[in-house]
């Protein structure tokens, strides 16, 4: 199958190592995968602001740039869910359309669409996973505490087919880290301190890895890691799967 | 200037009672989420109530006058007040016309919204508010920063203080039973003398014109059956068409607030007692402008059990005084830019939009949409600095060119490894208490070029 690979503009620049290993999954699991060059960002950072009318020519490029895939993956949930739930454009409603059916996070997409049962990958850490929320309660790849509904996380899932890896359960599974796109600097005060109470409940449960479906959560948990001089680490899921 | 950022950095300032009061308000939620896994068909009891909502929004204008028509048939007395205003006028009139110049009043958000106290307070009533956390707040000269749980900010010393000044209770004793006695005392004369209660109202029942209130206090039955006159205050949305309705909302408003199976008393009150007058406030206050926001309407259907509060990471570390309205948390912040777009317009910003709040919601109101809808209304109404959209703008030109966005990156990355302070400086509001991500040299973008065309 034909994949395009859907980059969000921060791994780009800052996280390429999460691009590689994102490219590198899915050529291993037969994916023939293509990435546009001529792409930058999903509009979100606008958008989430409240200048969604200014983010029309980020998705007239991103349907230039998507529209001849089978599918389009992202190692991120917070830009998937953003294509998926607000991409318009006027000029090709139609391939705007198909794409917001065919975008899918990493994660989702290695369990729904490749069906992986078995990974080759070893990682003998204590790893905690961090739920971010845009993937958990906008795409639904992992159940939500506040639902009375069976448990599934598939990030999860593929993190527990990791040999070596310990899964870490934290005292509240997922509460937002507090990262919210502009609100990291808008409201900076609050920002911090959920921050820093998600890194604590990582921390009070011995992880060494932090890891989860969106690097955005993680950048700011790692730059309040970093402040406090921790030896803690963040992956993207996609770095830990590629430990083969 | 003051707003939720301002506010809430205030709040910050003392880290260890940020931390007492997120982990007191997750432990509501936690409780509220043991009792809601006691009920299997949670999930179908929320469908449900939402579905009765919507019925009861969409044909509001029919069951009101029914309720009316039902009430007067009772021997109620109905008002209709169209705003704030006309709501304190219409109570004013009544305590002046039968010479009352000292009331009780029980927990009503409502007369929150309306400012009711303040205004009575400057016609020379004095009001008492018997439930326990908002006399407490009542007492330091506060608003109530929880729905639910009023005092909520407010730990247990203060309290204790608090009443040695007001009530006499001996000084440093902040034992919760006792303070409780206390109260108790204090408002019993009160419960006993005074003439007029004022009360709110949970749900009004069209079918039968009656209303029910819900307290874990009793605190309403004791003013409204102690008294010759019980006004009740309602927005207009708290009606809901037929009485048997109420079992799916009273199954889900106590579970949903506090984790208890069902409030401790569910009054209905249905005619004034002999010799009682028994008068009720229908209050529009923007709810009717609300209702013609396609957008915005459903969330008429709150029923003010203040899960959205409890479950919100930000409401937890931020307080219910930085969102600076009556009803604070994520769904003040979606009702308050309808009641005064200018004065609210920080509020929908005040979230992560990380959608707890929806997913708690015993109605369904999805609450973190909505705060995206607002701030795309508030933008576009100009509500909005102007620096943020000269910065907004800037970003979505150079986002939107990839040769521009590619030399931009390119960069910035440059000075962030040359010349590091650029970014690393007190005026970067990220820097203040997080490092900067590590700049590569290479992008993944210039990497794929290398190795894989």
């Amino acid at each position: 199958m034909n994949v395009g690979l859907f980059i969000p503009c921060y791994v780009d620049q800052f996280y390429p190592g999460v691009a590689i290993a994102t490219l590198q999954l899915l050529e291993k699991f037969g994916c023939r995968v293509t990435y546009p060059p001529g792409q930058t960002c999903c509009g979100q950072p606008m958008a989430n602001s409240g200048y969604e009318h200014l983010s029309d020519s980020c998705s007239t490029l991103f349907v230039k740039n998507f529209s001849s895939f089978d599918y389009i993956v992202c190692p991120s949930g917070s830009c998937t869910l953003h294509i998926k739930d607000h991409l318009n454009d006027d000029a090709s409603a139609a391939n705007a359309g198909n794409i917001r059916k065919r975008i899918y996070e990493l994660s989702e997409f290695m369990t729904d669409i490749l069906k992986v049962e078995k990974l080759s990958a070893c990682f003998p850490f204590k790893v905690g996973l961090h739920q971010s929320c845009h993937g958990q309660r906008g795409l639904y790849i992992s159940q939500m505490s506040e639902l009375v509904a069976e448990p599934f996380s598939k990030p999860g899932r593929l993190l527990q087919m990791v040999d070596g890896l310990e899964l870490v359960s934290l005292g509240r599974s997922d509460e937002c880290c507090g990262f919210g796109g502009t609100f990291c600097v808008a409201e900076e005060a609050v920002s911090v301190k959920m921050g820093k109470d998600r890194v604590d409940d990582h921390l009070k449960n011995k992880v060494e890895v932090i890891t989860g479906a969106d690097m955005s959560c993680l950048m700011h948990m790692e730059g309040i890691l970093k402040r406090q001089k921790s030896t803690v680490r963040v992956m993207h899921i996609a770095e830990i799967l590629t430990q083969w | 200037m003051v707003n939720h950022v301002s506010l809430s950095e205030t709040f910050n300032k003392d880290e260890e009672r940020v931390n007492w009061h997120d982990e007191t308000l997750w432990w509501v939620r936690q409780k509220r989420d043991k009792a809601v896994w006691q009920i299997p068909e949670w999930e179908e009891l929320r469908d449900m109530a939402s579905q009765i909502k919507m019925n009861a929004l969409s044909n509001l204008h029919d069951y009101l006058l029914q309720f009316e028509k039902n009430a007067l048939a009772n021997g109620m007395v109905v008002h209709w007040a169209a705003d704030a205003d006309e709501h304190n006028d219409i109570v004013y009139d009544i305590l002046a016309k039968n010479k009352v110049e000292r009331i009780v009043k029980s927990k009503s958000m409502l007369t929150e919204e309306c400012h009711l106290n303040h205004f009575l307070a400057k016609k020379g009533i004095d009001v008492i508010d018997t439930d326990l956390g908002e006399r407490i707040v009542q007492l330091a000269e506060e608003a109530p920063s929880h729905i639910v749980l009023p005092c909520i900010h407010k730990k247990k010393e203060e309290i204790g203080e608090l009443f040695h000044r007001f009530l006499n209770t001996p000084e440093g004793n902040a034992d919760p039973q006792f303070l409780t006695a206390a109260a108790r005392i204090h408002l019993r004369e009160k419960f006993m003398t005074r003439r007029v209660a004022i009360t709110g109202v949970n749900f009004a029942i069209a079918e039968t014109g009656e209303f029910v209130i819900c307290t874990n206090e009793g605190n309403a039955d004791m003013g409204a059956h102690l008294s010759d006159i019980h006004i009740a205050c309602m927005g207009i949305e708290k009606l809901i068409p037929q009485r048997e309705h109420l079992s799916v909302f009273l199954r889900l408003l106590a579970r949903s607030a506090t984790g208890q199976p069902v409030t401790t008393y569910s009054s209905h009150f249905v005619r004034p007692l002999p010799g009682q007058e028994l008068h009720i406030v229908l209050v529009d206050n923007g709810r009717t402008r609300q209702l013609g926001r396609p957008d915005f309407r459903n969330s008429l259907k709150c029923i003010r059990c203040g899960a959205c509060m409890n479950t919100c990471p930000v409401y937890r570390r931020s307080g219910g005084h930085s969102y600076h309205n009556a009803i604070a948390g994520p769904i003040g912040a979606i009702l308050a830019p309808n009641l005064d777009m200018k004065e609210y317009a920080d509020l929908p910003f005040a979230s992560t939009l990380c959608g707890s709040c929806s997913n708690v919601c015993p109605v369904k109101i999805d609450i973190h949409q909505q705060l995206y809808k607002w701030r795309q209304v508030l933008t576009k109404e100009g509500h909005t600095p102007a620096a943020k959209t000269a910065a907004m703008k800037v970003m979505a030109g150079t986002l939107s060119r990839p040769a521009v966005y590619r030399f931009a990156g390119k960069a910035g990355r440059w000075f962030m490894r040359n010349i590091p302070w650029l970014t690393n400086n007190r005026f970067n509001p990220w820097y203040k208490q997080r490092d900067m991500p590590a700049p590569p040299k290479e992008s993944f973008g210039d990497w794929y070029r290398k190795n894989k065309r």
